[in-house]
């Protein structure tokens, strides 16, 4: 957890990821990848809920899903409710209605899970999630049962500047536009006396009660406005999807949250939202590819938890110290040393896994860039194999210079600032 | 010493953990404005009492009085309200967090700004030159934007000085504020007590006999959970019993100044 930026370093990001999210679309006037874009943006707002806890105040939740599935029933529940008299403008407004939701809810399990912070807090969550989860059948009148709800958010007449919310891209703009005010609002938290404090409570609780502040209210307080942002971030996706169901709030979506958050990078405000577009594009194009893509996203977070526990915010601003301070040309040759072994590992360990998935699934042959591989022969699991190992092997072979370079040009970095 | 009310009266103070008892009954007047040193043998008790006191331990029995006022059984963060801030043996800091943020965090409460997430922290000039003045205080205004965690340990001491003064508090208790420093940074370090414990009352938990003759008012012998005798520094220094119960049959020797 580094020192915050400076202020024209955060103008910066904010105006880079204003600028591709509005141009991306337009770019590639495809269907598909507006409707991957928009999830991006529901989940960017849904990661940054999250961590207001785990980077902010440093409370591990398994169970945040809970606000983001509250959120996006009470606005389909609204949608539905409103019927033919849900025009343009209020639908625009709902996602409102799920941040109320979220915040309510907040406010009463935040009572329970903020007692303790630790293991505690982590092991309450996840408890109350589960009872959540376990009671929806009871309320089918609420939960829909497994069907879910669905709502349509074109019932009403009439359009609002012009917009409809029928097309695609119309509901981007919209989830777009509350996506980007409450990352407003969650990073103007950061600025404030309670976010401040928020962050000497995850640092030291203790000493915090010794300058004045229940550690407990802090915690409430930042839970309810994690709360209000990850219904907010559901009451979008029921928008977007137009259909809710208690998937949304078991302990699946409270896991992928936390892996977002987290191999995006804690501790730096834009860190979740980089995980949730890595994770929802891992998701929806190599999941278009494979059936294991699980198993790839499981190897990533590995990797991430131990070679980058910083997250990929943390690896990126360290490149960017690095290429500001002009230390990068001598780390660039080591990389693309790194590169080709490292391509090779993954190419191998790739060939292994589709291969292994193809036989698991009664295939007797997968096709590898055109020609036919054989399963049941011993050449191409050979070939596999030799190439994963050739790969590692070429790593470890480069890997000593790359780490010596990069630790001289880190200790550089460091000697150069006063 | 002749304020009405004492800011600190303890009385019959106890505090057992299981079958041991370590503070055995104890009775502390301590005088508005006056530094006041507790010194006494390892395991005497002293930051068991400094713990109850500050109420991170609850006592078993006896009470506690901060300017005439009851406060046994508030929680830490209820005492730090009225007035009462102290410092840790093993610095207790918010590591990741700048010197500057550090002490601006410290003034945030005694301000009024509470919770508020309706105020940005950039506007508020009062926190802002209240913790710029105590950073200056300390000596850290060269090291206002490094992460408390990587400073050197006895700019750690300074900062951990510098939290517990920030929010203005009048009671200031500090736990052993210059164990492990050396004989220079000893020599600062008492300066600075002196310098932003001015007006205030202070108890400290201290070994260097240097500081604590020193500094002290008065100085408080705890041996084995209980206080044998409380006095001036030359009293103290003159007395048998604590004479013999704690600094052996020596005398002190003259680097008390």
């Amino acid at each position: 957890m580094t020192a915050p930026s400076s202020l024209p370093r955060q103008v910066l990001i904010w105006a880079a990821i204003f600028v591709i999210a509005c141009v991306l679309p337009s770019l590639f006037r495809s269907g598909f990848l507006v409707s991957v874009l928009s999830q991006i943006a529901i989940m960017a707002v849904f990661a940054l809920s999250y961590n207001m806890l785990l980077g902010q105040t440093g409370l591990l939740s398994f169970g945040h899903a809970v606000y983001y599935g509250l959120g996006a029933f009470a606005t389909i529940h609204l949608l539905n409710g409103l019927g033919k008299s849900a025009t343009p403008l209020l639908v625009a407004l709902l996602p409102l209605g799920g941040g109320a939701a979220g915040l309510v809810a907040g406010l009463i399990l935040g009572r329970m899970t903020t007692k303790k912070a630790g293991t505690t807090f982590a092991m309450i969550s996840l408890g109350i999630a589960e009872l959540m989860f376990a009671t929806t059948p009871i309320f089918p009148s609420v939960f829909g049962g497994d069907g879910g709800f669905a709502g349509n958010r074109m019932a009403g007449k009439g359009s609002f500047l012009g917009l409809t919310w029928g097309p695609q891209i119309e509901i981007y703009w919209l989830v777009l536009f509350w996506a980007f005010v409450s990352a407003g609002l969650m990073f103007a938290l950061t600025q404030t006396p309670l976010g401040r404090v928020a962050n000497a409570v995850r640092d030291n609780p203790e000493r915090a009660e010794f300058i004045g502040y229940d550690t407990r209210q802090v915690r409430y307080r930042m839970l309810v406005l994690s709360g209000l942002f990850a219904g907010i971030a559901g009451g979008l996706s029921a928008l977007n999807y137009e259909i809710v169901t208690v998937d949304m709030l078991n302990a699946h979506t409270s896991g992928s949250v936390l892996l977002m958050t987290y191999t995006g990078g804690i501790g730096h405000f834009f860190g979740p939202v980089l995980g949730a577009a890595m994770i929802t594009l891992m998701q929806t194009l190599v999941g278009g590819l494979t059936h294991a893509w699980l198993l790839y996203f499981g190897l990533f977070f590995l990797f991430m938890v131990a070679f980058a526990p910083g997250g990929m915010a943390s690896v990126l601003s360290r490149q960017s110290a690095l290429v500001k301070a002009g230390l990068w040309r001598c780390l660039l040759p080591h990389y693309a040393l790194a590169a080709a072994p490292a391509a090779l590992a993954c190419l191998g360990a790739v060939g292994l896994i589709e291969m292994a998935y193809a036989l698991l699934a009664g295939h007797d042959a997968a096709s590898f860039m055109g020609t036919s591989i054989r399963l049941h022969t011993l050449l191409p699991w050979l070939g596999a194999a030799s190439v994963l190992i050739g790969g590692i092997a070429g790593l470890k072979w480069v890997i000593g210079g790359m780490s010596d370079a990069w630790h001289q040009a880190l200790s550089q970095l460091q000697g150069g600032k006063p | 010493m002749t304020a009405s009310v004492p800011a600190l009266c303890i009385s019959g103070l106890r505090k057992s953990f299981g079958a041991s008892e370590i503070i055995r009954g104890i009775d502390l007047d301590i005088a508005k404005g006056e530094r006041h040193a507790i010194i006494g043998p390892n395991g005497a008790g002293k930051s068991t009492l400094f713990h109850l006191i500050s109420a991170r331990l609850a006592a078993t029995s006896g009470t506690i009085a901060l300017k005439g006022e009851p406060v046994t059984g508030l929680k830490p963060f209820e005492i730090n309200r009225k007035g009462l801030s102290r410092s840790f043996q093993i610095t207790n800091i918010f590591h990741s967090l700048s010197v500057f943020e550090n002490l601006r965090s410290a003034v945030l409460w005694s301000l009024g700004y509470k919770y508020s997430f309706w105020h940005r922290l950039s506007v508020l000039r009062d926190a802002k030159e209240r913790a710029e003045h105590v950073m200056c205080d300390i000596g850290l205004q060269n090291r206002r934007d490094t992460a408390a965690g990587i400073l050197s340990y006895a700019e750690q001491r300074a900062l951990e000085i510098g939290i517990t003064i920030a929010g203005g508090a009048d009671v200031i208790l500090l736990d052993e504020p210059t164990a492990g420093m050396s004989h220079s940074e000893t020599d600062e370090a008492v300066a600075l007590i002196r310098r932003v414990t001015e007006n205030k009352t202070l108890v400290m938990v201290e070994h260097d006999m240097g500081v604590v003759f020193g500094l002290a008012d008065r100085i408080s012998v705890l041996v084995y959970g209980q206080v044998i005798a409380t006095d001036t520094p030359q009293a103290i220094r003159a007395n048998p019993l604590v004479q013999e119960a704690y600094l052996g049959t020596t005398p002190v020797s003259g680097n008390a100044s």
